[in-house]
């Protein structure tokens, strides 16, 4: 029987792959797709606790916590698109090891 | 075995496998595609839990917006291949071994503890009511979240702006 605390394992693992490619990855772009994974995984996390400790006693701290964070990422990836287009048009080239120059 | 097990089992094979492929594919584009289905993924484990609204606002806002806006930059900065190779060996390895200690303490701690744990029990919308989240989004009372409601609002609009600033041809 499955249990509803399963899905942190699940979180768990999708967090670590996050964190496995934020160290490895070259291009800021992919960086940036890994740290989509990892504030997916808190997401989830959020949403499982407030399933798992209120159910369906109205208690929605959790629930409106992920609701708000989904916002937040969006312009949080917003914005960080917005850089790399301007990076780009700068030097040509989004990898972190050109990066060195932080001046217009 | 009921449906909804089954369910979850399918979902969380996509999402490992998704995430996964996410960190190791070679492309950049591969890599959106497979992040894609990783979050879609996610949508399913919340319509799994009974919080419908909070799926759809996933499947539009992650699936729907976020991704295509990262398509979209990874198409107009198209460079040369994100490599996993030009690492050396001994950073992959390190990389790869601090995230599997991190998640086998993760694991531990999560088989080892006591929460009150109830069973997955098959999906239904009584959970959360849509009619109580839209009245306790836009009230002021202790389970209340106007403030936040309005402070995100000006935050995408400041974003929205911000963007245009920042992306704007000089």
């Amino acid at each position: 029987m499955i249990e509803l605390n399963y899905i942190l394992i699940v979180s768990a693992i999708m967090m670590f792959a996050g964190i496995f490619g934020f160290l490895t990855r070259r291009s800021t772009l992919a960086i940036l797709l890994s740290i989509e994974l990892m504030l997916n995984s808190a997401d989830i996390n959020f949403a499982v606790f407030n399933r798992m400790l209120y159910g369906q006693s109205g208690n929605t701290e959790g629930f409106f916590f992920t609701l708000f964070s989904i916002a937040i990422t969006a312009a949080e990836s917003a914005i960080a698109i917005a850089i790399m287009v301007n990076i780009y048009r700068l030097i040509k080239d989004t990898s972190v090891d050109k990066l060195t120059k932080m001046k217009w | 075995m009921d449906s909804h097990n089954i369910m979850f089992i399918i979902l969380a094979v996509i999402i490992a496998c998704s995430s996964l492929a996410c960190v190791l594919a070679k492309s950049i584009i591969r890599a959106a595609t497979y992040l894609f289905f990783a979050l879609l993924g996610t949508a399913g484990l919340y319509f799994l839990m009974g919080y419908t609204f909070l799926g759809s606002v996933q499947v539009m806002v992650y699936a729907g917006g976020v991704v295509v806006l990262y398509v979209f930059a990874i198409l107009l900065t198209r460079g040369k291949k994100d490599r996993l190779s030009e690492n050396t060996k001994t950073k992959i390895f390190t990389s790869a071994l601090l995230s599997l200690v991190g998640l086998g303490i993760v694991l531990f701690a999560i088989f080892k503890q006591e929460f009150l744990a109830s069973a997955l029990d098959a999906p239904n919308e009584n959970v959360l009511p849509i009619k109580e989240v839209g009245t306790s989004m836009l009230s002021t009372d202790v389970n209340g979240y106007l403030l936040p409601f309005e402070a995100v609002s000006v935050l995408l609009l400041a974003c929205i702006v911000a963007a245009l600033l920042i992306a704007r041809k000089r």
